[in-house]
């Protein structure tokens, strides 16, 4: 009864085109904050840490990511893996050759250079669409490995080949390297993603939203309205893939610590993003949050119920696993091509009409 | 520019039309081996309402593709407000204050009603990607004052309680209207429609005039469209051009053109020769 939009008037356009319009939306937003900044942090430990919550946060900037460029702009991309991996040793190679400067520039830079290589890889968007630009972002997806496993510069000539990242503070507290706790790791990313999660909700619900919504909808009508393709397609690209350099840096350097290329930003890499915005919603930053908290929540999950609870065996566990992500991306993909955020959007109308229908 | 330009007429419902907006000079227009536009000559002026007929085929919609720069003839120059006009993209049309509706409906489906036509306003709002990152300062104050213009026009076509819908659940005739209104919400000088009342029953039809005029009356659009319906194209344009098979074959008011031989030919389906 109390979820409603009435006695709730607007006054003004800003008022209407805010991102909660119905106050308690906003409510429940800001105790969301409340609670993820002022409680979490001080109950969270190393298992939470890194199995559920770290490895979300990261997966959440990388899938608010992918949506800016395949959800809102409707380019589909595999490559999510090796822009991670860009963003992972543009961090690494700027966190070892300027120790002194703060890993947040660093972390921030890694997505401006994964930003560049973003737009260099969707040049070929404005030639190709739909498919045969999946397969190019594919071939970006391997190429980019390939480089980071062959040139020996991007990991230091260290002998493993691996890289890994040295201890930095942030406020005096150490947020990577062995020595770090779980609530710094936890906090930084954390903040990160909520500012990114801001810029990404205001970007798309204002004029450059709207420019690669009309792409993805119709790009002819969109270049006759005015919008040039080349750059509503190329600032997509920048902009998805900053975010996406901003996950791998901080997927290496905060979450796993070492990273071997192939290992962590691997196809696969790809295609659970891919399947994160699938599941929780195209054209949603909340679908995005909805399906990286799928997605890093189901395994453990099944993990508890099949092996800690049944005493199934492990691998059985894995394939039930993979079982069920496919089935989800069959399902929604013919169901609710909008994912999560849409049931939960149809769940909201009818709470709005709740307990008169008609 | 020539000196016929600079005169105007009056026409029988006493509005003022003034100077050539738009001049088309010996348009031609090949696919392959298929000439779709063949020679064509005519001019567009301040204010008028201009229309396109002709026979399936003709070459109509190919004419208003030109215009909107998504052909570039092989022959011929398009002129406008005065300048010859080079080979251009569509978005670089559209900036020159040219707006148009597609005769298969173009408008963005997954998008409400209010971002489709907010869309048209995209040529209005400057602020750059960082402002509008931040929300702030200009990126906030241009949404809401392209927000009152779209709200204008939302009024002006009497599509309020649509708002919110998206495109894609609308019926057909609200969905041309929507059209209408992206285009509108641009302010173009020229505003070019391909059919707008296609596939709707009279009622609807009537409706759709009702705008055209309204739109041509209130804001001074000059306004080029392609209509099949007779009565439909009698009662609202000022000067008429006939097409068949890609040529030009009358020119003039509609009374003019009714009494056209060609015309009626051309109609009533006489064998070419
Ligand atoms: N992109 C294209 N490629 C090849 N041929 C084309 C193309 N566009 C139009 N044509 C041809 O040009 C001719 C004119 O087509 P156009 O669409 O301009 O006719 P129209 O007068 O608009 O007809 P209608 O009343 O059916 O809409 C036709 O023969 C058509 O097949
Ligand atoms: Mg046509």
């Amino acid at each position: 009864m109390f979820y409603r939009e009435a006695g709730d008037f607007k006054t003004s356009y800003r008022d209407d085109s805010q991102t909660f319009p119905i106050s308690f939306d906003r409510w429940r937003y800001y105790a969301v904050l409340i609670v993820a900044f002022g409680v979490i942090p001080f109950l969270i430990n190393d298992y939470w840490a890194n199995a559920l919550l770290v490895p979300f946060l990261i997966y959440a900037i990388a899938a608010i990511g992918l949506n800016i460029l395949t959800g809102y702009c409707g380019q589909v991309s595999l490559g999510t893996g090796g822009f991670m991996a860009v963003g992972a040793y543009a961090c690494y190679k700027l966190m070892t050759a300027f120790p002194d400067v703060s890993i947040l520039i660093h972390v921030l830079l890694a997505g401006g250079v994964t930003a560049l290589v973003g737009v260099l890889f969707g040049l070929p968007s404005l030639r190709i669409k739909g498919f045969y630009l999946a397969v190019a972002t594919l071939a970006a997806q391997f190429f980019l490995v390939w480089l980071f496993n062959k040139v020996p510069w991007f990991y230091n000539y260290s002998a493993s080949g691996q890289i890994s990242a040295p201890e930095r503070t942030f406020l005096g507290h150490a947020v990577t390297g062995p020595a770090t706790t779980a609530s710094a790791k936890y906090l930084f990313c954390l903040a990160i993603l909520v500012v990114l999660a801001w810029l990404a909700r205001n970007l798309t619900r204002g004029t450059i939203g709207r420019k690669w919504m009309a792409i993805r909808d119709m790009d002819i009508a969109a270049e006759i309205i005015g919008v040039n393709p080349l750059t509503a397609k190329l600032s997509a690209f920048a902009v998805s893939s900053f975010f996406v350099g901003v996950s791998g840096a901080l997927f290496f350097a905060v979450y796993l610590g070492a990273v071997e290329v192939g290992e962590a930003f691997g196809i696969q890499k790809s295609f659970l993003v891919l399947f994160m915005i699938i599941i929780g919603g195209l054209g949603s930053i909340f679908g995005s949050f909805a399906g990286a908290a799928f997605l890093v929540l189901l395994p453990v999950v099944l993990k508890v119920i099949g092996v800690d609870l049944l005493g199934w065996p492990t691998d059985i566990v894995a394939h039930i696993q993979l079982v069920i992500i496919g089935a989800l991306i069959v399902m929604f993909l013919i169901l609710e091509p909008h994912g999560l955020a849409q049931l939960w959007r149809v769940a909201k109308e009818k709470l709005r009409l709740w307990p008169f229908p008609y | 520019m020539n000196d016929m330009s600079t005169e105007g007429y009056t026409t029988a419902d006493g509005r003022k039309i003034g100077g050539v907006l738009m001049e088309m000079k010996n348009i031609t227009l090949r696919f392959g081996g298929v000439v779709a536009i063949k020679d064509i000559s005519f001019d567009i002026r301040e204010g008028e309402i201009r229309a396109i007929i002709g026979p399936n085929g003709a070459g109509k919609s190919s004419m208003l593709n030109v215009i909107s720069g998504f052909y570039v003839p092989q022959e011929g120059e398009v002129w406008f407000r005065g300048y010859r006009r080079g080979p251009m993209r569509p978005y670089q049309v559209a900036r020159l204050g040219i707006a148009r509706t597609f005769q298969n409906i173009a408008l963005f489906e997954g998008m409400s009603v209010l971002d489709n036509i907010m869309t048209g306003r995209l040529n209005h709002m400057k602020s750059g990607m960082l402002a509008q990152a931040l929300w702030w300062g200009k990126a906030e104050r241009e949404e809401s004052e392209n927000r009152e213009q779209v709200e204008k026009i939302i009024d002006f076509l009497e599509i309020q309680n649509i708002r919110k819908t998206p495109v894609g659940r609308l019926p057909y005739g609200l969905k041309k209207r929507v059209e209408l209104a992206r285009a509108l919400a641009a302010e173009p000088k020229l505003l070019l429609l391909d059919e707008p009342m296609a596939g709707m029953n009279v009622e609807e039809k009537e409706d759709m005039s009702r705008f055209i005029l309204d739109v041509n009356d209130e804001f001074g659009t000059t306004i080029a469209l392609i209509e099949h319906d007779m009565g439909v194209v009698m009662d609202l344009s000022d000067r008429v051009v006939v097409m068949d098979y890609g040529k030009k074959i009358g020119d003039g008011t509609p009374d003019e053109v009714r009494r056209n031989q060609d015309v009626i030919d051309a109609y009533l389906g006489v064998a070419h020769d």
